[in-house]
């Protein structure tokens, strides 16, 4: 069996209309964001999780019959008072409260059990999980975060620069920033919550795209090496370059995906927001590293040129063992 | 690496033993293969960093300080007796605490960020303060504002007068120097003057003290009682730095720590004393929690060091007859009269406290206090049970992935695919032991970085095969084939797994606990799936191909 064996596809050809799709995508990310920001319950370009405001969650285990969202609601103070949200369909609720500079991670924390003891009686009462932030290190770790990304970008564009050519390195950012601005759209789009392993799961995505798109310029690479490549028009080059890793593409993007599709629908329920991401992740590096990573290659070469002769001289050759 | 087929299938083999032993001894130690994170055991994260809201300390004060309270955290839970306790300090102001599987989280949260410090001192007579009560009210008057009181519902007003009866009551005469308040008093009588002098002042703070009930020697009493109710104006009144000015150097307000009634109302005690502590808790060199049988309650008994036994034996025969209050961390935990000097024993009496409380006292205590109180800066704990349900939905999800991979790759290489799995069933194995060697635990975002790596080593072999399939189309012999599928896949494999380690080393030197727990999980993923890919897929096509001629079919 084989998928795409003999594929001829004209992918350079079609990169206007990936342009196209792609703007939509990040525009409408870009807009979401907006919105976001005017919301007056959001005042943030995303909705960030506790990790990075600084505040309370409380996961509650409540083992009272027929419990509903509204009387826990109003255990806690109504409409003045925290954010419920029932989890799972389960028994568990989860509540999100602010913590501002003055009030305290602890008394937060047994204002909540104090609350809830008092309506549904102590014993009905499990905690399953807690994350109280104070302020201060939810900056810390907004910057962090931040940090963690630019500095990624920054090691593989010098990595590939060594491996390949400069070019190719900076056509590989591209493709990631484009998976990363995308990302982020959808994410504000449904406003996921943007916890640390969303942070994780970013950076994942960053390393699955580089990886597909690595894949690629490897066999451009190849193809450049060979003898008659001079004579062979790019674009060709290129996509015989993307023809020829098509099978492989497929297949490993399809075997991800089905692996992360278990995580999403039979895997913990606490992290299926990071499921989704990263499954998002897998489409999105796979259609970059074809339609945005390799047209990417040819538009930098037909602004700035050959590279003055340099190619002749340093022609890029594959790593041996 | 050995190249002959035999010293290649000995290596593997070797490497599995290595994993499987690395997996069986750290099951013997734990109980399950390999350590588990705080998430899916269960347990509790603190991040505790020095309480120091005025900025008092100087940084080098401050690291000084997180260095101390690191070796008392440490030795604090030690006596928990909590296993494999993680702690650490993370840069200088900061220290995180892991205590994993812990039933009592109230109680490790207190032993834990306990400040502990201990502290005698003698309780002085109030009538000292009575003169500067007044000059306390107009500077609380001043700093806060007359409208500010009003709004907060402060704004007492008391005719000097009444004042008077209402702290000198019951403590003999008051004092004849009281020039403040003799003034105040004539001119309440004096109708004739009533703009340049009110009858009436604010008495913001002295409206909420009332006479005290430990009686010293000389028939004063040591303490004022505030309403439990006013307790939190009370003292926002008395940390004003305009109050604290006014107050005398050597004398200092701590608050009493239990509430005790009288008749219908719950008040505090706020007692007056000395302010340099003659003892404090590091004298101290052993500490037991008791129930004293004969008013049956809870007593901490101590045990001073030498030095500091002979000091209380010297202070407390100058003092009998005088109180001695007892502060833990700035309250006053009990106030017992010297009957009699005392020597290097002593105890501290709980009052209603149940045992539990007493015996948590005794073990801060001998381990010591902390420089400073420590202020929980971030908590997270999750309960044991929903740690079980993340394993288990973990777990199903990891069998269900395996499986469709093994159906794709069963059903798109055949036996090729067949010789991937097994190479796969390497890599689980080296990841899961050398995620047991390295003593590193599995979190949740773990297990998710492990699933995904295993799509992801599947891509190495997914290279290599499709190479070969080119090299066999375009008319190569199947061993040359082989080889040169394995040649060319090299470097894109090296390239790609390399720039998805740097961004694992990028997560674990940004990230903290779970995310850390990822990217380790997928650096030793991507190692493994260097080894399963380049070495035992090829280990075992050289297998496969043993029997066959150069030029036989293979099936891929």
């Amino acid at each position: 069996m084989r998928f795409f064996g003999e594929a001829h596809y004209a992918f350079i050809e079609r990169r206007k209309a990936a342009y196209l799709i792609s703007s939509i995508a990040i525009a409408v990310g870009i807009v979401a964001m907006v919105f976001n920001l005017l919301d007056p319950n959001l005042r943030n370009w995303q909705r960030y999780g506790v990790d990075f405001t600084g505040g309370t969650l409380v996961q509650v285990d409540l083992d009272v019959d027929g419990i509903t969202t509204a009387q826990v609601r109003e255990a806690l103070g109504g409409a003045s008072g925290p954010e419920v949200q029932r989890f799972a369909e389960g028994s568990d609720f989860v509540i999100r409260a602010p913590l501002d500079a003055e009030s305290d991670v602890e008394a937060t924390r047994e204002a909540i059990e104090g609350q809830l003891g008092a309506a549904f009686g102590e014993e009905a009462v499990t905690i399953s999980l807690t994350e109280l932030v104070g302020p201060r290190i939810g900056e810390e770790l907004q910057q962090k975060a931040a940090l963690a990304i630019l500095f990624s970008f920054v090691l593989t564009l010098i990595y590939l620069a060594i491996r390949f050519e400069f070019r190719f390195g900076v056509a590989a950012v591209i493709a990631t920033v484009h998976d990363i601005l995308i990302t982020l759209g959808f994410l504000a789009l449904f406003r996921v919550e943007i916890a640390l392993p969303t942070v994780a799961a970013i950076l994942t995505i960053v390393g699955y795209s580089l990886n597909d798109t690595i894949v690629v310029f490897d066999r451009i690479r190849e193809n450049f090496g060979k003898k008659g490549a001079r004579k062979e028009e790019q674009i060709d080059l290129i996509n015989r370059s993307i023809n020829e890793t098509l099978p492989r593409t497929v297949l490993t993007s399809l075997t991800t995906l089905v692996v992360l599709l278990a995580l999403l629908v039979v895997g913990p329920a606490l992290i299926r927001d990071f499921a989704v991401v990263l499954i998002l992740g897998v489409v999105i590096g796979t259609y970059s590293s074809i339609f945005v990573a390799s047209p990417a290659l040819v538009e930098i070469r037909r602004r700035f040129g050959e590279g003055k002769g340099q190619d002749r001289k340093r022609r890029p050759e594959p790593a041996r063992a | 690496m050995v190249k002959s087929l035999r010293g290649r299938l000995i290596t593997i083999v070797i490497v599995i033993l290595a994993a499987t032993w690395q997996l069986y001894s750290t099951y013997q130690e734990y109980g399950s293969p390999v350590k588990l994170g705080l998430d899916l055991q269960g347990g509790m994260h603190l991040v505790l960093g020095i309480d120091d809201p005025e900025g008092t300390l100087t940084p080098e004060a401050r690291a000084d300080a997180i260095d101390q309270a690191e070796r008392v955290v440490r030795s604090r839970i030690d006596e928990l007796g909590v296993e494999e306790p993680l702690i650490q300090q993370q840069g200088d102001e900061r220290l995180i605490v892991e205590l994993a599987g812990i039933s009592d989280q109230a109680q490790a949260r207190g032993i834990v960020s306990q400040a502990a410090f201990l502290e005698f001192k003698l309780v002085e007579p109030a009538t000292g303060l009575f003169e500067l009560l007044p000059r306390i009210d107009r500077a609380i008057v001043a700093a806060v504002g007359e409208e500010r009181l009003r709004e907060m519902g402060r704004a007492m007003e008391a005719p000097a007068t009444e004042m008077e009866t209402l702290i000198f009551q019951g403590s003999g005469e008051p004092d004849a120097g009281d020039s403040v308040s003799e003034a105040d008093s004539t001119e309440v009588t004096d109708d004739t003057a009533p703009v340049q002098a009110p009858a009436t002042e604010l008495r913001p703070l002295s409206s909420l003290l009332s006479q005290g009930n430990v009686i010293l020697d000389d028939g004063s009493y040591g303490n004022f009682l505030v309403l439990v109710e006013d307790v939190e104006a009370a003292d926002e009144f008395l940390a004003l730095p305009e109050v604290q000015r006014a107050l005398p150097r050597d004398i200092q307000l701590a608050w009493g720590e239990e509430p005790a009634a009288f008749g219908a109302r719950t008040y505090r005690s706020l007692y007056v004393l000395a302010e340099d502590a003659f003892m404090t808790g590091s004298e101290l060199e052993d500490a037991q929690a008791q129930r004293d049988p004969q008013f049956n309650q809870a007593v901490v008994k101590f045990q001073l060091s030498r030095a500091g036994g002979r000091m209380f034996q010297q202070f407390t025969t100058q003092h009998v007859g005088d109180f001695l209050a007892i502060l833990l961390d700035g309250e006053v935990i009990s106030a017992p009269v010297i009957r009699e000097p005392i020597g290097a024993s002593g105890q501290i009496d709980m009052g209603s406290s149940p045992l539990e409380e007493a015996a948590d006292l005794a073990l801060v205590l001998r381990a010591g206090a902390l420089p400073a109180p420590l202020r929980i800066m971030e908590e997270r704990t999750v309960g044991p049970s929903l740690g079980q349900d993340s394993i288990d939905q973990g777990e199903v999800a990891g069998i269900v992935g395996i499986l469709a991979v093994v159906g794709v790759m069963l059903l798109y290489y055949r036996i090729a695919g067949a010789l991937a799995i097994g190479a796969l069933a390497v890599y689980v194995l080296l990841v899961m032991g050398g995620l047991a060697g390295l003593g590193a635990a599995l979190t949740l975002p773990g297990i998710a970085g492990l699933i995904l790596s295993v799509g992801m080593a599947v891509d190495a072999n997914v290279l290599i095969f499709e190479r070969i399939r080119e090299e066999l189309a375009a008319g190569r012999a199947t061993r040359t084939a082989v080889d040169e599928g394995f040649a060319h896949a090299l470097s894109a494999i090296v390239d790609a797994n390399i720039t998805t380690l740097l961004t694992a080393l990028i997560l674990f030197q940004f990230g903290t606990g779970p995310v850390r727990g990822f990217a380790v999980t997928l650096s030793i993923g991507i190692v493994a799936s260097f080894f399963s890919a380049l070495y035992v897929t090829r280990t075992f096509f050289l297998l496969y191909l043993e029997r066959k001629k150069a030029s036989d079919p293979i099936s891929i």
